[in-house]
């Protein structure tokens, strides 16, 4: 089991833990995300990432930052799971992409852009997975509403004698 | 010189006689996209059997086809998909709008999803149910032979006076106050954003 204090010896003190339920979960500055999560995989052998989402905190008590970012990660030897949380803040939330740890990260990291406009730098396809191209908000969101802004209405009739 | 008919042959319109043969010779266009599809396969397997009306083949070109059949709910992503497809089949055609979801976008009011295809396409025939039987499509079906006999024109004259969207109005007096106030935000008008919001919640609509 990777300890809380081998991380800290080598990424400083701002990594806090924390337990709920049985998930154990590592809190790290976006600054530190990356290398936490490289390290996290040649060291520890964390070689699968099983999800990643992202949390808008909107409103949320008690919350300090706008958006949460989740990696769940998983020892594939020893079944050891860990989860790995950042934060990241508007006007122009990005993180470093881990496609280049785990390719698996490709299209998650495209849905949490599609979903929540988190920017992933240095990853190979960041499109809109999810929502049509054109769609300009980001949905999950908590300040989008759920019935939206009138995209779903913003197509051509088609009558009958027109066609 | 009078000439009777022979016994075997009988006079009628041609408009009569077309709507006859394409009543009895409907060929559905399935565009299922959620559970109405697995009634709409029910509906065609054995146990109800399509084929007794004559509308059992199912062709996946919408070439081929005269009777689209909408099962499911259509997202944004698949309306230009169906709009397409509508368009692509000859005349001819008719529309079966089948299930809550296609009818009306059911419980699906969110972001993404049609409230309705009749907003976007001509629909005629609509079919309540989530999902219906098979019995209430069969009904459908029955139902949209009848109209195409006692409506049915040879050249589809029929279809040019229906020039109206059929849809309800794109949007509720609540969802078009919402994008108001978002605008609004947008602008950097947060005084007037939170007034407005204010009242709303003041006077109980919130």
């Amino acid at each position: 089991m990777v300890e809380l204090e081998t991380l800290q010896q080598k990424f400083g003190s701002s990594l806090t833990e924390s337990m709920f339920r049985d998930n154990r979960r590592v809190d790290v500055p976006a600054s530190q995300l990356f290398d936490l999560l490289s390290c996290l995989k040649s060291e520890h052998c964390f070689d699968m990432l099983v999800d990643m989402t992202a949390v808008d905190y909107l409103e949320y008590e008690g919350a300090a930052d706008r958006f949460g970012v989740v990696y769940l990660l998983l020892n594939v030897t020893t079944g050891e799971r860990l989860i790995v949380r950042t934060a990241v803040n508007l006007p122009n939330p990005a993180l470093p992409s881990v496609y280049s740890l785990w390719r698996g990260a490709n299209w998650m990291e495209r849905e949490v852009y599609d979903m929540f406009g988190i920017v992933f730098n240095g990853h190979p396809d960041l499109r809109r997975i999810l929502m049509p191209e054109e769609f300009a908000a980001f949905p999950l969101r908590k300040d989008y509403p759920l019935k939206g802004r009138g995209e779903r209405h913003n197509f051509p009739v088609i009558t009958r004698s027109g066609s | 010189m009078a000439v009777g008919l022979p016994e075997n042959i009988f006079m009628t319109k041609l408009d009569a006689a077309a709507s006859w043969a394409r009543s009895n010779s409907l060929w559905p266009m399935p565009f299922a996209t959620a559970c109405c599809g697995i009634e709409l396969m029910a509906t065609a397997a054995s146990r109800h059997d399509l084929a007794r009306f004559g509308a059992e083949v199912m062709r996946f070109s919408p070439r081929q086809c005269d009777l689209l059949i909408v099962a499911g709910r259509v997202v944004m992503k698949m309306l230009p998909v169906l709009q397409r497809i509508w368009l692509q089949m000859p005349e001819p055609k008719w529309c079966i709008s089948m299930g809550a979801c296609a009818c009306s976008g059911g419980v699906f009011d969110t972001y993404a999803v049609v409230q309705g295809v009749d907003r976007f396409i001509p629909v005629d025939m609509y079919v309540p149910g989530c999902p219906p039987r098979p019995e209430q499509l069969l009904a459908a079906v029955i139902e949209m032979q009848a109209k195409v006999r006692r409506t049915g024109t040879v050249m589809g004259k029929e279809f040019l006076a229906r020039d109206t969207p059929m849809g309800p109005e794109p949007f509720e007096s609540e969802e078009r106050y919402r994008i108001q106030e978002a605008n609004l935000v947008q602008l950097g008008n947060f005084s007037a954003a939170a007034t407005s919001a204010g009242s709303r919640g003041a006077n109980g609509h919130g």
